[in-house]
């Protein structure tokens, strides 16, 4: 299953990029999951997801938490905590 | 209800909005504005600018749903949302929220409740210039705990008539 994924703000500087296409074995089913798989793809992604608690996400463009399912999700993104406003 | 979402890069004029608020209507008895502006410091160290980056789609949806929140829970008659994102110096204008209703009460609360908000759920990260280099701003536990005590349950909507 291939999924567009994002990454904002300090996750993106340290992926080095802003979005890709990912994709990850089928046993892969929650958020969590994505992040502790994504965080064994290479060293800058380890950096990335190495506190994957304080690493918010969301699907199709909804906040969802670490239990959520990704199946059927059209992109997936990772940010740290926001602080517009 | 009047709903004015914007997100963009050039500066705007607070006097405008506002008016496109009360403006051609009578029932409006009062408008709340709140301005959030970029300060010349970090934590006590001085910036010379701040980046703000957002989620294109979903800045916009997540203000969106909050103003929709904000219109079941107070009886509102306009609310303007105006944020910024891209490079801005010490002193411009980041974020407008504006609230309108026929009384007072009303238009402070939602517009409070939406900037603890926009502050903790929509989609926004602030970068700032130091002498050091760039650095991201942390989110602050005094903002969570701001908008967490808005999950209590909320005021009848006619409690402020």
């Amino acid at each position: 299953m291939t999924i567009k994924v994002l990454y904002f703000a300090s996750v993106r500087e340290r992926v080095g990029k802003p979005e890709e296409e990912i994709d990850p074995p089928a046993g892969i089913a929650t958020v969590g999951q994505l992040m502790t798989w994504l965080a064994a793809q290479g060293e800058q992604y380890a950096h990335a997801f190495e506190n994957p608690k304080v690493i918010r996400a969301a699907i199709d463009r909804k906040h969802v938490r670490a239990d959520a399912r990704i199946e059927g999700a059209g992109e997936i993104a990772f940010f740290p905590p926001m602080t517009g406003g | 209800m009047t709903t004015t979402i914007r997100l963009q890069r050039e500066p705007f004029d607070i006097a405008v909005e506002v008016g496109k608020l009360s403006g051609g209507r009578t029932d409006v008895g009062a408008v709340v504005t709140f301005t959030g502006i970029c300060r010349a410091d970090e934590n006590g160290a001085p910036i010379a600018a701040l980046t703000l980056e957002h989620y294109p789609g979903m800045a916009e949806a997540e203000i969106a749903r909050h103003v929709e929140e904000a219109r079941a829970r107070w009886p509102l008659l306009g609310v303007t949302v105006v944020h910024r994102h891209g490079r801005l110096k010490p002193g411009e204008v980041i974020v407008l929220v504006a609230t309108a209703s026929s009384h007072r009460q009303a238009a402070f609360a939602a517009a409070e409740f939406l900037m603890d908000y926009l502050k903790t759920r929509a989609p926004f990260w602030k970068q700032v210039e130091t002498a050091a280099g760039a650095a991201w701003v942390d989110a602050k536990a005094a903002d969570d705990k701001a908008a967490e005590r808005w999950a209590a349950p909320p005021p009848r909507r006619d409690a402020a008539k």
